[in-house]
């Protein structure tokens, strides 16, 4: 690709990964970090080898077409024509949701909204889900449930340093988004930083006070921290009375564990876990975060609301300087659940299922209410449901790699098989893409422009920064190209990032994450908005329960919980439990950081972490490869011994493909609430390759 | 088809499990028209927090297991402040002591134990109840009568030094109370401990206000003076706490002509001799279960739940692995399975450790790689991870040492480390996978100011934690260079 002289101009953005959306500078393909709140000027090894992409000869550069089993080049109207005629005889055939799509939590807020009513205007599906559903749900059920609003932090994120006490909860954010660590530094430093986490994480190294929980048990270790609030005389009364319901139940629960009982179930000892109560307590500011190692669970949304309990029991939500909080992980997971590409939801956080809700948004669409289809499946419901005879026949993925990031990814594989037609839209030939009939090549960050949410609830505008290469397409395009073939006013899907983003606001204006007052104007002023923005003439909301929390009562509401334990017991077939998660060099599927070259030489395949005597114990030793297998498939890894491991618990990191897919092994039992599958913790067998 | 009728006599730590168990297999009641019978005039309540109550810590309303609406939200015929006084097996109905009749098809008794009183010259009235200035430490009432007297400052004997009246102890020392145990064994909790546990033990008590009476069996109640004792010494006290241990209560199924040892005999399938009666938690005798703890109590609810809903018919109580830990303030004491093993034992493996100055006695017994007894005292962190060995069966980790001591261990890497000892492969900056070998070169080919090396290797730009460290490697480097 060659530069003009006005790209070599550094354009100010942010990086393409996590939800810590750090600022940063391209020039060309150069990167260099940028001062901005949430990175203070620091970028991971991913953010600083993200030009590499840019450039990679992986990219595609031209549309694909299975012809007699092989993926052909295509020009961009026959790839599109092919597309929209299949999608409309599988629709005339099986009905309109025969067709489906699946998003992603990378994707932009304009893509998000686009693609919700893509499906819902253009193809008139219920079918539309995203692989959000992977990560965030059970933190959004929870925080909708207790404070009836889900923003991730509902405060900056440079408030945490000024706490005496942070509570991280299955959070490793020293290897998923490591300049987030300088934030706690102040805590650490005062002897603050509590980790919970089954594993000795890099984030647990650097926490003052470690809880390994046995996987599968942070529910319980919450209500006996919570027990020993209350026993010790802790409880935040008259925040109670004031600004909260329903502690008296939760109480009827939280009494019967009792910190002993708590020990012999979780492993944490009971002093442990009355430390963390009066740490917490009597803090000046405290803080209690939850993410992933909470939340990938089929009890992860009760998991959330225990930890969130505790947090109200302490009276720290709604308080200036203290609060609860989940950390996001995509890019843009947290506007990637307000736009409507979920199964059950509209943009602006809306309910699909509220008439008033539906009435709105069809009245921006111009389309009429009664047009508007139910909610859908979730997305592993919907994975599974393909190519069934009640399932989609057609699906389209746009920024997701389900064939190595959803569970029980070679039964994936399998219903993707089965399906008449699959479209997927993404960078480079991932290994969902290469299972698709049509390929089609798209645009990546610093080629387009677009908003993204952060994890505290941000709006950020990333800008273009440099030409796409010749060929590619965004994805608006793309939705706008096929809307017009399947029929749909052109001017109903606007190619234009700024175009869609006014329609956005508009759709969002009285909902939950109501956008209607943010303008590319006033993000390009470099005005730091925070939702709500319901005005033009509004500051935002940095701080969104200091008055009120959302219901409409203004208080929170307790829910009450109780410990359930893993979907999947060990036993003599399967004798060790399995833990998935991340490490510092990959980003979720590994479909981008695995073709950069440095961060793949850094971590080049996938491995199992297991503590030396369960290595002996089941023939492998360091640096072998070992197979490991589940009720659901096998996988292998590479054997990593580290001694501070629990010696029934293995760890694999999730981003690799093929044979190394973590997700080979994972149990899709579902959370009730939020549909999240148990990723965190399953039964497996370790023996050597 | 009408409902089938199940009456629990007892509605206490068990008889509301078993409720609670009931109704959650069966929430509407269509299948199961459940009654629960309960003497004491009060919803149930969790006798496990009353030893925080004793020690001030917890408001007596909190303890109660149930709220108010819990009977009718639930579909339960409760009836409090009714004791039964017959049961006709024939007729398959009990008496109540108001006279009343409650007919069943199948029937769970769940009364609990009492309180053993020793022989002890006036320490009971003629009644056989308690004297004045005399309390058991049983119930939420005896709480309330305890508080009421034991005001700050006021002398307490504790009459049983087993892990009961140590946790009675510690909350009266805590409030302040002067607190005397005695105890007519050689050491404290010897059904737990052995003797070098429990000289540590009463000696971390000690610390926290508690004299002990070793050795001594109280002769004589004086009223409002205290204790004689069997060698003639006195014990001042203004009140009595007795916690000399508990006997099942058997009463009721005796006269009923089931089967009774020490407690009301059950199968695992908890059914007593009579196939339509079961029991529960204190009150029965199963072979592995051990008396006076609450998670045998609910296991067995949960297990009779499955049968008696029918909810899963090949449920059966095989034993409760015990694990007793002491509920008391500044003292982590956790004693699981059999500790009784001398060190020397040529059939066990043992380990052992005693710190009386630091408050620590660790001993493990393992047998075939597996944890089968433990004393951890003082050592919290080692207590919960070998719980976790010895509740799942694991293999114990080849470094014994390393399991025995917990956090207590010293770490292998010697902590002030400095540049020169880093091998070079370590990795100083783990945001940017920066080695200290990488550092060097990039020093040596001129970076030698950290913002430098920082820009050469980006070390130190993602998280900032190793700026301390690549700092001290910069100021290592230009002293040897």
């Amino acid at each position: 690709m060659t530069l003009t002289a006005d790209q070599q101009v550094a354009t100010a953005t942010h990086c393409p990964y996590c939800a810590l959306q750090c600022g940063m500078t391209v020039s060309g393909t150069t990167i260099a970090p940028r001062e901005f709140p949430t990175n203070g000027g620091g970028l991971c090894q991913k953010g600083w080898t993200s030009g590499a992409l840019l450039t990679s000869p992986a990219r595609l550069a031209t549309p694909l077409v299975r012809v007699d089993g092989e993926l052909v080049p295509a020009s961009w109207d026959d790839a599109l024509d092919l597309v929209a005629r299949r999608l409309t005889e599988i629709q005339a055939r099986h009905g309109k949701d025969a067709a489906a799509m699946f998003g992603g939590g990378g994707l932009t807020n304009e893509k998000s909204y686009l693609l919700g009513k893509f499906a819902r205007v253009a193809l008139g599906t219920s079918q539309v889900d995203y692989n959000g559903r992977f990560c965030m749900s059970s933190a959004a059920a929870a925080g909708n449930k207790a404070f009836g609003l889900d923003r991730g932090l509902p405060f900056p994120l440079t408030d945490l340093a000024g706490a005496d006490a942070v509570l991280l909860v299955g959070a490793n954010p020293a290897e998923t988004m490591p300049p987030f660590m300088q934030h706690l530094r102040p805590v650490s430093e005062v002897g603050g930083l509590v980790v919970v986490d089954p594993r000795r994480t890099p984030t647990a190294e650097q926490g003052n006070l470690h809880l390994a929980p046995a996987p599968g048990t942070d529910l319980a270790l919450a209500l006996g921290i919570l027990h020993a609030v209350v026993a010790d005389g802790y409880l935040e009364s008259s925040y109670l009375d004031e600004r909260t319901r329903g502690f008296e139940a939760v109480w009827r629960i939280v009494a019967r564990w009792w910190p002993e009982r708590v020990e012999r179930v979780t492993g944490v000892p009971a002093a442990d876990q009355r430390r963390v109560a009066e740490r917490l307590a009597k803090a000046r500011n405290a803080y209690i975060l939850t993410a992933r190692g909470a939340e990938q669970h089929a009890s992860g949304s009760d998991t959330v609301s225990a930890w969130i309990n505790l947090a109200l029991a302490l009276g720290l939500p709604g308080r200036a300087g203290s609060g609860y909080g989940c950390l996001t992980g995509q890019g843009n997971g947290q506007g990637g659940r307000e736009h409507g590409q979920k199964a059950d939801q509209l943009p602006g956080y809306r309910k699909i299922d509220d008439p008033a809700a539906r009435e709105y948004v069809a009245k921006v669409w111009g389309v009429p209410a009664s047009s508007l289809p139910g909610p859908g499946r979730s997305a592993y419901e919907l994975l599974d449901a393909l190519g069934t005879e009640t399932g989609p026949k057609a699906l389209m993925v746009f920024g997701s790699n389900v064939v190595v990031s959803a569970p029980r990814s070679a039964h994936v594989a399998e219903r993707l098989s089965a399906l008449d037609f699959l479209v997927v839209a993404d960078l480079v030939l991932s290994e969902t893409a290469a299972l698709a009939d049509v390929v089609l090549p798209v645009t990546q960050w610093a080629e387009e422009s677009g908003t993204m949410t952060n994890l505290e609830g941000r709006i950020l505008l990333r800008q273009r920064a440099i030409d796409p290469p010749a060929g590619v397409r965004t994805d608006l395009q793309v939705l706008n190209g096929l809307a017009s073939r399947l029929g749909q006013p052109a001017h109903r899907f606007p190619v234009d990032a700024e175009a869609v983003f006014t329609e956005l606001r508009e759709a969002s204006r009285g909902g939950l994450a109501d956008y209607s007052g943010i303008t590319y104007d006033r993000l390009r002023a470099g005005e730091a908005l925070y939702w709500p923005v319901p005005r033009e003439d509004h500051d935002g909301t940095p701080r969104v329960f200091l008055d009120r929390f959302a219901h409409p009562d203004g208080l929170a509401r307790f829910v009450p919980v109780d410990h359930r334990g893993p979907a999947e017991p060990t036993d003599d077939e399967f004798p060790l439990q399995l833990t998935t998660g991340r490490v510092l060099q990959h980003y979720q599927s590994g479909a981008q950081t695995r073709l950069v070259a440095e961060l793949n030489e850094a971590v080049p395949e996938a491995y199992v972490e297991v503590h030396p005597d369960t290595a002996a114990r089941f023939g492998v030793s360091e640096g072998d490869w070992a197979n490991l297998r589940s009720r659901r498939g096998e996988m292998t890894a590479r054997v990593r011994c580290v001694p501070s491991m629990r010696t029934d618990l293995v760890f694999l990191p999730f981003h690799f493909a093929g044979a190394q897919r973590a997700n080979l092994l994972t149990n899709p039992a579902l959370d009730p609430t939020s549909r999240m599958p148990e990723f965190k913790v399953c039964a497996v067998a370790l023996e050597a390759a | 088809m009408s409902p089938r009728k199940i009456v629990v006599l007892g509605y206490g730590m068990a008889g509301a499990r078993l409720a609670d168990e009931i109704r959650r297999r069966d929430p509407d009641g269509t299948g199961i028209a459940l009654t629960v019978i309960g003497a004491e005039p009060h919803h149930a309540y969790n006798r496990v927090l009353l030893s925080a109550v004793i020690g001030g810590t917890m408001q007596p309303d909190l303890v109660r297991l149930h709220d108010p609406g819990w009977a009718d939200e639930h579909h339960v015929d409760l009836r409090t402040g009714v004791a039964a006084t017959d049961i006709d097996r024939d007729r398959r109905v009990v008496t109540l002591d108001d006279g009343s009749e409650v007919d069943y098809d199948a029937l769970v008794i769940a009364l609990g134990s009492k309180p053993w009183l020793p022989p002890v010259e006036d320490l009971t009235g003629e009644d056989g109840l308690p004297a004045p200035g005399v309390v058991t430490f049983r119930t939420l009432e005896d709480c309330e009568r305890i508080l009421a007297v034991a005001k700050a400052g006021a002398p307490v004997a504790v009459l049983g030094g087993g892990l009961l009246g140590l946790e009675a102890a510690r909350g009266l020392a805590g409030n302040g109370n002067l607190v005397t145990v005695v105890h007519p064994a050689g050491h404290v909790m010897e059904r737990q401990l052995d003797p070098g546990a429990g000289r540590v033990l009463a000696r971390i008590l000690g610390t926290h206000g508690i004299d002990f009476r070793l050795n001594a069996s109280a002769a004589r109640y004086l009223p409002g003076g205290g204790l004689k004792l069997d060698d003639g010494s006195k014990v001042a006290a203004d009140l009595v706490v007795v916690s000399a241990g508990v006997r099942a209560e058997t009463e009721l199924a005796r006269r009923a002509g089931l089967t009774v040892d020490r407690g009301i005999v059950v199968d695992d399938t908890l059914r007593t001799s009579d196939g339509r009666i079961s029991a529960i938690g204190d009150c029965a005798q199963h072979p592995d279960a051990v008396s006076g703890l609450v998670e045998p109590a609910w296991q067995q609810a949960a297990i009779l739940a499955d049968l008696l809903t029918g909810t899963r018919v090949s449920a059966r109580y095989k034993g409760t692995r015990v694990v007793t830990k002491l509920k008391a303030r500044g003292v982590d004491l956790t004693a699981l399975g059999d500790p009784h093993t001398d060190v020397h034992d040529p059939d066990a493996e043992v380990l052992s450790l005693t710190d009386p100055t630091g408050g620590r006695y660790t001993k493990l017994v393992i047998r075939e790689d597996r944890v089968t007894g433990a004393i951890l005292l003082g050592a919290p962190d080692a207590a919960a991870t070998i719980t976790q060995l010895y509740d799942r069966g694991l293999p114990v980790p080849a470094d014994r040492l390393a399991v025995l001591l917990g956090r207590a261990l010293p770490s292998g890497v010697p902590a002030a480390a400095g540049p020169a000892d880093l091998p070079a492969s370590a990795v100083v900056c783990r945001c940017n996978s920066v080695t200290k070998g990488r550092l060097v070169e990039a020093f040596r080919a001129g970076a030698t100011e950290v913002a430098e090396l920082a820009s050469a290797t980006r070390a130190t730009t993602g998280c900032g934690s190793c700026r301390d460290t690549v700092s001290g490697i910069a100021d290592w480097l230009a002293t040897t260079s």
